[in-house]
C-alpha cells in the first residue's frame, strides 16, 4: 500500500469514522470534519502537477486476486490527474457549501457525509484505477452512492422515483460495460488499461472488438446522461443542491466522459467509434438544449443544461478521434478538439457548479425554486446575482469567460469537420457545425431565462415562503472561488494549457507528443467568431420572443416524451413478467406435471432421434414363457383397467392385485428377498390408501365417478410410456461393459461371510446406501408422527 | 414329463389368475373384487410353490408362508373396511 493508495481509500476510511464523529461531536457540524480530507487530497494530487506536465506517469500495484490478474493498481497521468483535481476540488468547496446548506438540527448529517465520502473514495477510484475490474468495482460504487444520495429526502416519493431511475439506468450501463470490460480482457489477454493500449493495435479487427466498443460506450453514454439515457439526470434533481452540484454536474457525469477519453487510444482506431461518439454527443447537446428553455425548475434548466454541456464535450472528443485518421503531418485540426474537450471539461465544473450553488442559495432563500414565482431578487441577493451572471455568461460562451473560450475552440473544430474528405463531408458534414450552432442558441437563450426571470423583472414577494435576504458568508464562499476560477480560466487560459490540458490531451491521443496547447483569446475575425456573433443576436431576438413561440414545447405532448416512454416500458416490463407469471405458474400441479413430462418427452426423443441412439438387438434376450406372457397380460389388464375403474375402491383393490403380481415377477426371474419385501410393503400400502379413502371428505359435490378424458394428457402419458420403453429397449440392446455382479457372487462369501448375496451386498459392500434408507424411513416416520400430532389450531399459530 | 405336467400347471394357473382379473375388473360389487383378489393370492402361492420347484430351490418358501398371512390379513382389512368403514378402530374411551 502506497500513500496513493491511502489517499484514494482515505474517504472510505473517513466514511467509518463519520457516524463515530457526528455522535460523540454533535456541537460541531459533522462537515467541517469531512472538509479536512478533500482539501489535503487536493494538495496532495496538486503536486503531481510538476509530474505530470513533464510527461510523466506515476504507477502504484497492490495485487488483490493475482491469480485473475486482477490488482489495485492506481496510475496517474493527465486525464487521471486532471479529474483527481476536480473531484478533489469542487469536493472541497461542495463541502464547505454543505456546512452552510444543510442545517445541523434537521437533518441526517452521518448518512449524508458518509454517502458522499463514498461517492468521492469511488470517483477517484474510477479516474486513478488502471485495472478494468477494480475500474468497474468503484463505477458501481459511485451509481450506488449516488443512488443513496438522490433518495437522500427518502421520505419524498419523487426523490425515491428519481433515485431509482438513475439507479436502474446507470446500472444497465455499468452492466453492460462490465461485458465489455470483459470482452476486452479476453482479446488482450489483461485487464490492465495501460497494457491494453499499449497493444491495441493489433486486434482491431478482432471479432469481440466492435461488440466491446458498443457495451462500453453504452456504459459511458449512460452514466454521462447521453441521448437517449439522459433522462435520469432531471429527476435526479430531487437530491439536495451540493449533490446536484457535486454528482450531476462535475463528476460523477464526466466518468462516462473519462471512459471514453481513457480508452479513446484502443477504440478511437477504428471509424465506428468517431460517428458514434460524435453524433450521440451532438444529439445529446441539442436536445438537452432545446428542452432546457422549456423547464420552469431552475435545476431543471441546470439538468438539461448539463445533459447538452456533456454532449458538446462528448461530440468533441468523437471529433478529436478523426486525428487518427484524418489529420495530415503537421495541421492538427483534430487534435484541437480534444484540447476543446478538454478545457470545456474544466470549464463546465466550474460554471456549472457555481450555478447549481446559486440554485441552491435561491432556493434557500427564498423557498422555492420555480422561476415563474422568482423575479426581481437583484437587489435581494446581490452577491448570488453577481455569480449568476458570470455562471450563466459563461454557459452561454460569452466574453470574457472561459466558456467563451471553449465554445470558440468547439465551433472551430465543428468547422473543421466540413474538412473531411470522406463520405461527401463537404455537404453533410455542415450539418455538424449547423447542429453545434443551433444549440449553442439554445444554450444561450436558456441561460439568459436562468438569469433574467430570477433576479430582474418585478419581485414577486407575495409568492414568495420566505422575505429574501442575501446567504450567509459561508455559502457564499464556495460559489465565489468557483465563479473568480471562470473568470481567471477566461482571462488568462494558458495557465491551464501546460499544467493540465496538455498532460491530459497526451493521455488521450499518445501520438500527440509534440503537441502545444495554446488558447488565444483572440484570434482574428473566422467563421467562428461570426457564429458565435450570430449566436448572439438570435439568441436575444429569440429570448425577447420567447412568450411568441415557446408554444412549439406543446406540439408534442408530454406522452410522446422519452420520459413516458421510460414509464411504459416499466410498466410493459412489470406488466408483462407478471402476465407471463400468471400464464405459466397457473399454481395447479397439472399443468406443473405437463410441463415437466411434455420437456421429459421431447428432450429425449429429440436425443434419441438427433444421435440415433435407438437399438433393437434380441441376440442376448432370454426366452419368454407362456406364464410369463399371462402374468404380463395380468399386470397390463390390471394397470389399463385402474384407468377406467368407476370407484376408487375398486382402483385400490386393482392395484394391490398388480403390486402381487410384480411380486409374482420377482419369484420368476429369482429374486426372494425383492418378492418377500414387495409383498409386505403392497399390502401396507393398500392398507394405507382404504386409510386415506376413508378420510376423505364426504361433501355433496364428490360423486364417485370415472376419470374424464382429456386428449393432450392421454398424448402426453402415451409419449412418456413410448420414450421409456425406447429408451430401456435400446439400453438393454447395447451393453458396453461386463456387469460387475460377478465380483459380488464370487466373494459373497469370502469376503464378507454370507451366502445370501442381496443382503450381503445391502449391508455389507454397499452398506452406507442402506444407512440413509433406514434414515429415510425414520425421517418419514418422525415426520407423519408430526403431521399426525402437531397440528396447530388455527387460533394458535 | 414331470416338468411338462409342472408347466402344464403353472399355465392352468395362470390362466385361473387371468380369470381372477376379470372378476377384479369386472366383479359388480365390492365384496366380488375382495374375493378375487383373496383368491389371486392362494394362486400366487401355487405359482410360488410350482416355480420354486422348477427353479429347484428352498428360497421362495417364505414368500409362500408371508404370501399366505398377507393374502388373509389383507381380506380381513378389507372385509372390515366394508363392514365398519374403518380398519384400526381407536379406542374411544382413552
Amino acid at each position: 500500500m502506497s500513500i496513493l493508495h491511502w489517499a484514494i481509500f482515505s474517504p472510505f476510511i473517513l466514511a467509518i469514522l463519520v457516524p463515530l464523529l457526528y455522535k460523540r461531536v454533535g456541537r460541531i457540524h459533522t462537515g467541517w470534519f469531512v472538509l479536512v480530507l478533500p482539501v489535503l487530497l487536493f494538495i496532495y494530487f496538486f503536486q503531481f502537477i510538476s509530474v505530470t506536465s513533464m510527461g510523466d506517469s506515476i504507477r502504484e500495484n497492490v495485487s488483490w486476486i493475482p491469480t485473475l490478474d486482477i490488482g489495485i493498481d492506481f496510475y496517474i497521468d493527465g486525464l487521471g490527474l486532471l479529474f483527481a483535481l476536480l473531484i478533489t476540488g469542487i469536493g472541497s468547496l461542495v463541502i464547505l457549501y454543505s456546512i452552510f446548506y444543510l442545517s445541523k438540527e434537521k437533518e441526517k448529517l452521518n448518512q449524508f457525509y458518509v454517502y458522499l465520502l463514498l461517492f468521492m473514495g469511488a470517483m477517484l477510484g474510477i479516474v486513478l484505477s488502471d485495472n478494468l475490474i477494480v475500474l468497474y468495482m468503484f463505477w458501481e460504487f459511485t451509481s450506488l452512492s449516488s443512488f443513496l444520495l438522490i433518495g437522500y429526502w427518502n421520505e419524498r416519493e419523487k426523490s425515491r422515483n428519481g433515485a431509482q431511475k438513475s439507479m436502474l439506468i446507470t446500472v444497465f450501463g455499468g452492466l453492460s460495460m462490465l461485458g465489455g470490460f470483459v470482452m476486452l480482457g479476453l482479446m488482450g489477454g489483461t485487464f490492465s488499461i495501460r497494457a491494453l493500449i499499449a497493444e491495441s493495435g493489433s486486434w482491431t479487427s478482432h471479432s469481440l472488438f466492435i461488440p466491446a466498443m458498443l457495451l462500453i460506450l453504452l456504459g459511458a453514454f449512460t452514466k454521462s446522461a447521453q441521448f437517449p439515457f439522459h433522462i435520469w439526470l432531471p429527476d435526479a434533481m430531487e437530491a439536495p443542491t451540493p449533490v446536484s452540484a457535486y454528482l450531476h454536474s462535475a463528476t460523477m457525469v464526466k466518468a462516462g466522459i473519462y471512459l471514453v477519453a481513457r480508452l479513446s487510444p484502443i477504440f478511437a482506431q477504428i471509424e465506428l467509434w468517431f460517428w458514434i461518439v460524435s453524433i450521440a454527443g451532438l444529439l445529446t447537446l441539442c436536445w438537452g438544449s432545446f428542452f432546457a428553455v422549456k423547464q420552469t425548475d431552475l435545476k431543471g434548466i441546470l439538468a438539461f443544461s448539463t445533459v447538452s454541456q456533456l454532449g458538446l464535450i462528448m461530440s468533441l472528443l468523437g471529433l478529436g478521434a478523426a486525428a487518427l485518421h484524418y489529420d495530415g503531418l503537421d495541421d492538427q485540426l483534430y487534435m484541437a478538439a480534444t484540447v476543446a474537450a478538454v478545457f470545456h471539461l474544466i470549464n463546465h465544473a466550474t460554471f456549472k457548479g457555481s450555478l447549481f450553488m446559486a440554485a441552491g442559495i435561491i432556493d434557500h432563500e427564498t423557498g422555492t425554486r420555480d422561476i415563474r414565482k422568482l423575479g426581481g431578487l437583484m437587489t435581494y441577493l446581490p452577491v448570488t446575482f453577481t455569480i449568476t451572471v458570470i455562471g450563466a455568461f459563461s454557459m452561454a460562451g460569452l466574453p470574457p469567460f472561459n466558456g467563451f473560450l471553449s465554445k470558440e475552440m468547439f465551433f472551430t473544430s465543428m468547422v473543421n469537420v466540413v474538412n473531411l474528405n470522406i463520405f461527401d463531408m463537404e455537404t453533410w458534414g455542415y450539418l455538424f457545425p449547423a447542429a453545434a450552432w443551433i444549440a449553442s442558441i439554445f444554450t444561450f437563450i436558456y441561460s439568459m431565462i436562468l438569469l433574467f426571470k430570477t433576479f430582474t423583472g418585478k419581485a414577486q414577494l407575495d409568492k414568495l415562503e420566505k422575505e429574501p435576504h442575501e446567504a450567509p458568508i459561508g455559502m457564499l464562499i464556495s460559489p465565489i472561488v468557483l465563479a473568480a476560477l471562470v473568470i481567471t480560466f477566461g482571462l488568462f487560459p494558458n495557465i491551464l494549457s501546460t499544467t493540465l490540458i496538455e498532460p491530459a490531451v497526451s493521455s488521450i491521443q499518445p501520438a500527440a507528443d509534440h503537441l502545444h496547447v495554446h488558447i488565444s483569446f483572440w484570434h482574428g475575425f473566422g467563421t467562428e467568431v461570426w457564429m458565435t456573433i450570430g449566436v448572439i443576436v438570435l439568441g436575444i431576438l429569440l429570448y425577447l420572443s420567447l412568450s411568441r413561440w415557446n408554444s412549439i414545447y406543446h406540439i408534442v405532448p408530454e406522452r410522446f416524451s422519452l420520459n413516458a416512454l421510460y414509464d411504459s416500458i416499466l410498466k410493459m416490463v412489470n406488466n408483462g413478467s407478471g402476465f407471463i407469471a400468471k400464464a405459466v405458474m397457473k399454481g395447479s400441479i397439472r399443468s406443473y406435471l405437463i410441463y415437466i413430462f411434455a420437456f421429459f418427452i421431447l428432450m429425449m426423443a429429440f436425443s434419441l432421434y438427433h444421435k440415433g441412439a435407438f437399438r433393437m438387438n434380441t441376440e442376448n434376450t432370454a426366452p419368454i414363457g407362456v406364464y410369463e406372457i399371462i402374468l404380463a397380460l395380468v399386470m397390463i389388464i390390471g394397470s389399463i383397467s385402474i384407468l377406467f375403474a368407476k370407484s376408487r375402491l375398486t382402483s385400490i383393490i386393482i392395484l394391490g392385485a398388480v403390486g402381487y403380481t410384480v411380486a409374482l415377477f420377482f419369484v420368476i426371474f429369482r429374486a426372494p428377498d425383492l418378492a418377500l419385501t414387495q409383498l409386505v410393503i403392497e399390502t401396507i400400502s393398500v392398507a394405507l390408501f382404504l386409510l386415506c379413502f376413508y378420510h376423505l371428505p364426504k361433501l355433496a359435490s364428490r360423486k364417485e365417478e370415472r376419470m374424464t378424458f382429456k386428449l393432450n394428457n392421454a398424448v402426453i402419458s402415451i409419449g412418456v410410456g413410448l420414450v421409456v420403453a425406447l429408451v430401456a429397449l435400446s439400453a438393454q440392446s447395447q451393453k458396453f461393459f461386463a456387469p460387475i455382479s460377478s465380483f459380488y457372487l464370487e466373494n459373497a462369501y469370502k469376503e464378507a461371510g454370507g451366502k445370501n448375496v442381496v443382503n450381503v451386498i445391502l449391508v455389507d459392500f454397499r452398506g452406507l446406501d442402506t444407512m440413509f434408507e433406514i434414515a429415510v424411513l425414520g425421517i418419514a416416520a418422525l415426520g407423519i408422527f408430526a403431521m399426525i400430532k402437531l397440528r396447530l389450531t388455527r387460533g394458535n399459530k | 414329463m414331470f416338468d411338462l405336467i409342472l408347466k402344464i400347471a403353472l399355465i392352468a394357473i395362470s390362466l385361473a389368475t387371468l380369470c381372477l382379473v376379470y372378476r377384479l375388473v369386472k366383479g359388480p360389487s365390492m365384496q366380488d373384487r375382495i374375493i378375487a383378489l383373496d383368491t389371486i393370492g392362494i394362486n400366487l402361492i401355487a405359482i410360488v410353490a410350482l416355480t420354486s420347484i422348477v427353479l429347484d430351490t428352498y428360497a421362495f418358501l417364505e414368500a409362500i408362508l408371508l404370501l399366505g398371512i398377507l393374502a388373509f390379513i389383507g381380506t380381513i382389512a378389507f372385509a372390515k373396511f366394508l363392514e365398519k368403514g374403518e380398519i384400526i378402530e381407536r379406542e374411544r374411551d382413552l
